[in-house]
C-alpha cells in the first residue's frame, strides 16, 4: 500500500528526524540526550521512510549499507577509547582539548560512535525484516 | 588470470623461507643462552596476568626447556624450507605456513612456560593448531575425521590435565612452576593420586600411549612436512616433555614408575609389532614414533640418572633421525608418486643425496655405530638395568630395538638398494630439489656428528638430568664404553633385527593374523562417537521440542517457582502505599488498559498496540519522576519495537486457538502466578530505602571528572565507556546475526 501523502510527508519528516537526532547527540553531554537516543531517533526516521517509500528507496537515502554504518560506529568508539593510550591514561579514559574556544573530547567521538552503531544495528534489522518477510 | 594466480603463488611461496627465518632467529636466540644454561643459570621472565588468581604469563629457559626449544625451532626452520619445496605451489600454501608457524610458536610456549596455567594455554593451542594441520587437506573426509579424532583425544586429555594442574596449584600453594620445582615435591600430599592420574591422562593422550595410541597413525593424513614436524620433535613430544618436567614433583613413587613403565613398555612393543606390519612407509614411521614415545615414557618411570640420561638422549636421537626419515619418505613420494615399499627399489642412482640422508638416519634409528643412535641404544640398555623389574624391561627394549633395526632396513635399505620393483612407480624418479634435501641431510648429518663427538651434547644432557630433573650427574655419552652388558645386548639386537628383516614377509602375515584377533581401537572409537552422538541427539530432543509455547511455559514456570519460592521462604515486608498524585493514577490506568488490550485473542494489531501502550505508559511515569532522557529512550525503543513487531507479526496468518480448555486454564494460572510474584518482588524491593551512595558519587564527580552535567550520558560514554563499547558490539553482532538468518531463510524460500 503506497500512500502519496505518507511518502511525501516521510521525506520531510526524515530530514527533521535527522536534524533533531544530531541536536540530541550533541547536547547529550550536559542536557538530556546523547548518542544512544540520537541513534534511535535517526533509525526511527529511516524506518518511517522505509515504510512509506520502500526499503530500496530508504537504502538509497542512507547511501551506505547499514551494516557498514554500524561497523563505522564501532570503529569510532574504539578509536576514541584507544586515544588515551599514547597519553599514558587507561583505555577509554576521556581526553579533552580546547580548540578555538570549543571544548572537544574523545568522549564526543565515542558518543558519535554510539550513534552510528545504534543506527546501523537497528536499520540492519529493520531493513532485513522488511525485505525478507 | 592464470598469470596473476601464478604471481600470487610465487609470493606465497616466499612465506616458507620467511617463516624459516623466524624459526632460525628463535633457534639462534635460544642457542645464545646455551652457555649460561649449561653453567646452571636459567633465564626467567614473568608478567603478571591475573594477579588475583596467582596466574602469570611466565617463561623459563633451563636445560630441559632448552633441549626441546632448540629441537622445535631448529627442526622447524628446516621443515619450513622442506615444505616450500614439497608443496610451495599449493594454492593454500600461505595458510599452511601460517598454521605451521602458529603451531611452532604454541609448542615453544608450551616447553618454555613456567606457570602451570600458561603451560596449559599453550598445550591447548598445540591441540587446536595441530587439528588445523592434520585436517589441512579438508576436502578429504578421511583427513577431517582423523583431525577431529586427534583433536578430541588430545583435548579430552587436556581437560583432565587442566583439572590436574589446578589441583597441583592448590596442593603446592601456587601456579609458579619454579617455586613448585624447588618445593618439597607432592609425593606425600593427600591429593597426590588424583593429581597423578589427571596429569598422566593428559600426557598419555598427547603422547599417544596405549590405550590412547590410535589417533597418531591416523594423523598421517596430514601433508608429509606436518608429519615430519609433529611426530618427530613436537606435538607428540609434548606429553613426554610434561612427564619430564614434572618428574621431580610427581616422580619416584610406585604409582608413577608402575604406570609409566607399564604404559611405556606396552606402547613400545605393540608399536614395534604394528610398524613391521605396515607396507606404507609413512605409516611404518608413524608406528616407530609410537615405539619411541613408549620407550621415552618407560625410561622416565625410573629415577636413576642412567635411566633419565637414556630418556633425554633418546629424545634427541629420535627427533633428529625421525624428522630426517619423514622428509626422506616425503621426497621419495614426491619423486615417484608412491609410498608403498613394494613399488620402490633401486632409487640410489636416481636419488643419491636422498639415499645418503636415508642411510645415515636409518643407521641412527637402528643404533649402528658411530652414530648418535648407537650411544642412545647403549644408554637404553644401561638405563634398563636401573628400572624396576629390569628383566622384562630389558627383554621388551631388546625386542623393540630389534624390530626398529628391521624397520630401518625396510624404510632405508630396500627402496634405495633393493631390487627394482616389478610394478614400476607412477612417476620416473628424480632427485629432490635442494630445499627438500637440506633438512634430511643436515639432521642425519648431525646424528653422525654428535655420534662421533658426543662431548658436544654432553653439557646439555648434564644440564637436563642434574639441573631440570634434579637427579644427580648424568651418565657419560661415549661411543665406546668398554666391553659390558649393553654392548652384548646391542650385538644381540643387531642379530635379532637382521633375522627379523630377512623373515619379515612371513612375520608380517603372522602379526597380521595375530592382530586381527585383537579388538581394533579405531573402529571402537567410531562406535563410541556414534553412541555419544545418539545420546546427545536424544537428550536435546527432550529439551528442544521446537514448540514456542512449551519453551515459554518452561521459562515462566521456572520463574514462578524461583520467585514464588523465594517469597514464601523469606516472607519480606511489602510496601503497600496507595498515596500518589492523581496524574500517576491516570497514567497507571492508561498502562493497565494497554495491558488488557495486549491480551486480545483475536487481533494481532491490538496485541502490538497494547504492548506499545504499556511502554508509553512507563515512559510517562519516567517523565513524572524526573528522568526525561530515560523516558525519551523508552519512547524511541517502544516505537521501534512496535515497528519490528508489526513487520514480523502482521505477516503471520490470523490467530487460531489450538490449545484445549485445560491448557488455556494452566497457562492462565501460570501467567497470574508470574505476575503476582513479580508484583510482590517489586513491592518488597521498594520497602527498603534506596541505597544512594553510588548515585551520590556520580552526582559529585560527573562534572568534576568528566566535565558533563547529564549524569546518565556521562556514565554511558565516560565512566562506563568500556561496558558501552561491549554493548555496542553485542547490538551490532545481534542484528548482523539476525540479518544472516533472515537472508538465508529468504534464499530458501525463493528456491
Amino acid at each position: 500500500m503506497k500512500s502519496l501523502i505518507l511518502s511525501t510527508g516521510a521525506r520531510f519528516l526524515l530530514a527533521l528526524f535527522l536534524v533533531f537526532s544530531f541536536y540530541v547527540l550533541l547536547r547529550g553531554h550536559n542536557a538530556p540526550g546523547g548518542g544512544f537516543i540520537g541513534g534511535l531517533i535517526a533509525a526511527c526516521g529511516f524506518a518511517l521512510h522505509a515504510f512509506a517509500s520502500g526499503v530500496a528507496e530508504a537504502r538509497r537515502a542512507l547511501w551506505i549499507d547499514p551494516r557498514n554504518i554500524g561497523v563505522l560506529g564501532l570503529v569510532c568508539a574504539l578509536i576514541a577509547g584507544l586515544m588515551a593510550l599514547p597519553l599514558g591514561a587507561a583505555p577509554f579514559a576521556g581526553i579533552w582539548a580546547e580548540v578555538a574556544g570549543y571544548k572537544l573530547s574523545s568522549i564526543l567521538l565515542f558518543d558519535i560512535g554510539v550513534y552510528f552503531a545504534v543506527l546501523g544495528g537497528i536499520l540492519t534489522l529493520v531493513f532485513a525484516l522488511e525485505e525478507t518477510l | 588470470m592464470a598469470q596473476q594466480a601464478q604471481k600470487a603463488a610465487g609470493i606465497t611461496r616466499l612465506a616458507g623461507p620467511g617463516a624459516a627465518l623466524i624459526a632460525l632467529a628463535i633457534f639462534l636466540g635460544l642457542a645464545a643462552l646455551l652457555p649460561s644454561v649449561t653453567a646452571g643459570q636459567g633465564l626467567h621472565w614473568r608478567l603478571d596476568w591475573a594477579p588475583g588468581l596467582g596466574v602469570a604469563l611466565a617463561f623459563l629457559v633451563d636445560g630441559l626447556s632448552l633441549v626441546f626449544g632448540l629441537l622445535i625451532s631448529g627442526i622447524g626452520a628446516l621443515i619450513f624450507l622442506y615444505a616450500t619445496g614439497y608443496m610451495g605451489d599449493h594454492p593454500q600454501f600461505g595458510r599452511f605456513v601460517l598454521f605451521l608457524l602458529l603451531f611452532m610458536l604454541s609448542m615453544l610456549g608450551l616447553v618454555l612456560a613456567s606457570d602451570l596455567i600458561t603451560l596449559f594455554v599453550f598445550w591447548e593451542l598445540t591441540s587446536v593448531t595441530s587439528y588445523l594441520l592434520i585436517g589441512f587437506g579438508h576436502e578429504d573426509p578421511r583427513a577431517r575425521r582423523n583431525a577431529l579424532q586427534a583433536m578430541l583425544v588430545t583435548a579430552t586429555g587436556g581437560l583432565a590435565l587442566l583439572a590436574g594442574l589446578v589441583l597441583m596449584g592448590t596442593a603446592a600453594g601456587g601456579y609458579d612452576l619454579v617455586a613448585i620445582l624447588q618445593g618439597p615435591g607432592l609425593q606425600d600430599h593427600a591429593l597426590y593420586l588424583p593429581i597423578l592420574i589427571l596429569v598422566l591422562l593428559g600426557a598419555f593422550t598427547k603422547s599417544a600411549q596405549v590405550p590412547f595410541h590410535f589417533w597418531l597413525p591416523n594423523a598421517m593424513a596430514a601433508p608429509t612436512p606436518v608429519s615430519a614436524y609433529l611426530h618427530s620433535a613436537t606435538m607428540v613430544k609434548a606429553g613426554v616433555y610434561l612427564l619430564a618436567r614434572l618428574h621431580p614433583v610427581l616422580g619416584g613413587t610406585d604409582a608413577w614408575s608402575g604406570t609409566l613403565a607399564t604404559a611405556g613398555l606396552a606402547t613400545a612393543v605393540l608399536a614395534a609389532l604394528l610398524a613391521l606390519r605396515q607396507t606404507d612407509l609413512k605409516q611404518a614411521l608413524a608406528y616407530t614414533t609410537l615405539m619411541a614415545l613408549g620407550t621415552i615414557t618407560l625410561f622416565l618411570a625410573g629415577g636413576h640418572p642412567y635411566a633419565l640420561t637414556a630418556a633425554v638422549t633418546f629424545t634427541v636421537v629420535h627427533a633428529l633421525y625421525k624428522a630426517a626419515l619423514f622428509m626422506v619418505v616425503g621426497a621419495m613420494e614426491h619423486a615417484t608418486g608412491t609410498r608403498d615399499v613394494g613399488r620402490l627399489g633401486a632409487l640410489r642412482t636416481a636419488m643419491p643425496f636422498t639415499a645418503v640422508a636415508a642411510v645415515l638416519a636409518a643407521a641412527s634409528m637402528a643404533g649402528l655405530p658411530p652414530l648418535l643412535g648407537w650411544i642412545g641404544k647403549e644408554l637404553l640398555y644401561a638405563g634398563a638395568a636401573t628400572l624396576p623389574a629390569p628383566m622384562p624391561v630389558t627383554a621388551g627394549v631388546l625386542l623393540a630395538n630389534a624390530l626398529m633395526v628391521a624397520v630401518a632396513g625396510v624404510v632405508a635399505l630396500r627402496p634405495f638398494f633393493g631390487a627394482a620393483p616389478e610394478v614400476a612407480p607412477p612417476r620416473q624418479a628424480h632427485e629432490a630439489p635442494g630445499l627438500m634435501l637440506a633438512g634430511p641431510l643436515l639432521l642425519a648429518g648431525l646424528g653422525l656428528v654428535f655420534g662421533l663427538v658426543p662431548g658436544l651434547l654432553q653439557p646439555l644432557v648434564d644440564a637436563v638430568v642434574s639441573g631440570s630433573l634434579q637427579a644427580g650427574p648424568a651418565a657419560g655419552l661415549h661411543l665406546w664404553a668398554g666391553i659390558n652388558l649393553p654392548l652384548a645386548l646391542s650385538l644381540a639386537t643387531f642379530a635379532l633385527g637382521a633375522a627379523i628383516y630377512l623373515g619379515r614377509v612371513r612375520l608380517r602375515s603372522v602379526i597380521a593374523a595375530m592382530l586381527a584377533r585383537l579388538p581394533g581401537f579405531d573402529p571402537g572409537w567410531d562406535r563410541f562417537l556414534d553412541a555419544f552422538r545418539a545420546f546427545a541427539i536424544w537428550q536435546v530432543r527432550i529439551w528442544q521440542t521446537g514448540h514456542l509455547s512449551r519453551y515459554l511455559t518452561v521459562s515462566f514456570l521456572v520463574l514462578a517457582v524461583a520467585v514464588g519460592g523465594a517469597l514464601l521462604l523469606r516472607r519480606p515486608v511489602l510496601a503497600v502505599d496507595f498515596t500518589a498524585p492523581l496524574l500517576v493514577w491516570v497514567i497507571a490506568a492508561f498502562t493497565a488498559a494497554g495491558a488488557v488490550l495486549a491480551l486480545n485473542p483475536h487481533s494481532r494489531i491490538a496485541n502490538i498496540g497494547g504492548i506499545g501502550t504499556v511502554g508509553i505508559g512507563v515512559a510517562l511515569l519516567f517523565i513524572t519522576f524526573g528522568a526525561p532522557d530515560v523516558a525519551t529512550t523508552q519512547l524511541m525503543v517502544e516505537t521501534l519495537s512496535a515497528v519490528l513487531f508489526g513487520i514480523a507479526m502482521l505477516r503471520l496468518p490470523g490467530i487460531v486457538e489450538r490449545r484445549s480448555g485445560s491448557q488455556q486454564l494452566r497457562h492462565a494460572v501460570l501467567a497470574v502466578l508470574v505476575g503476582l510474584g513479580m508484583t510482590m518482588t517489586v513491592l518488597a524491593i521498594t520497602s527498603h530505602p534506596l541505597d544512594r551512595h553510588i548515585t551520590g558519587y556520580f552526582e559529585q564527580n560527573s562534572y568534576l571528572l568528566a566535565h558533563g552535567l547529564n549524569i546518565v550520558n556521562v556514565i554511558l560514554v565516560d565512566f562506563r565507556a568500556f561496558d558501552t563499547f561491549g554493548e555496542l558490539t553485542v547490538v551490532l553482532l545481534a542484528s548482523v546475526g539476525a540479518y544472516a538468518v533472515l537472508k538465508r531463510r529468504g534464499l530458501r524460500v525463493r528456491k
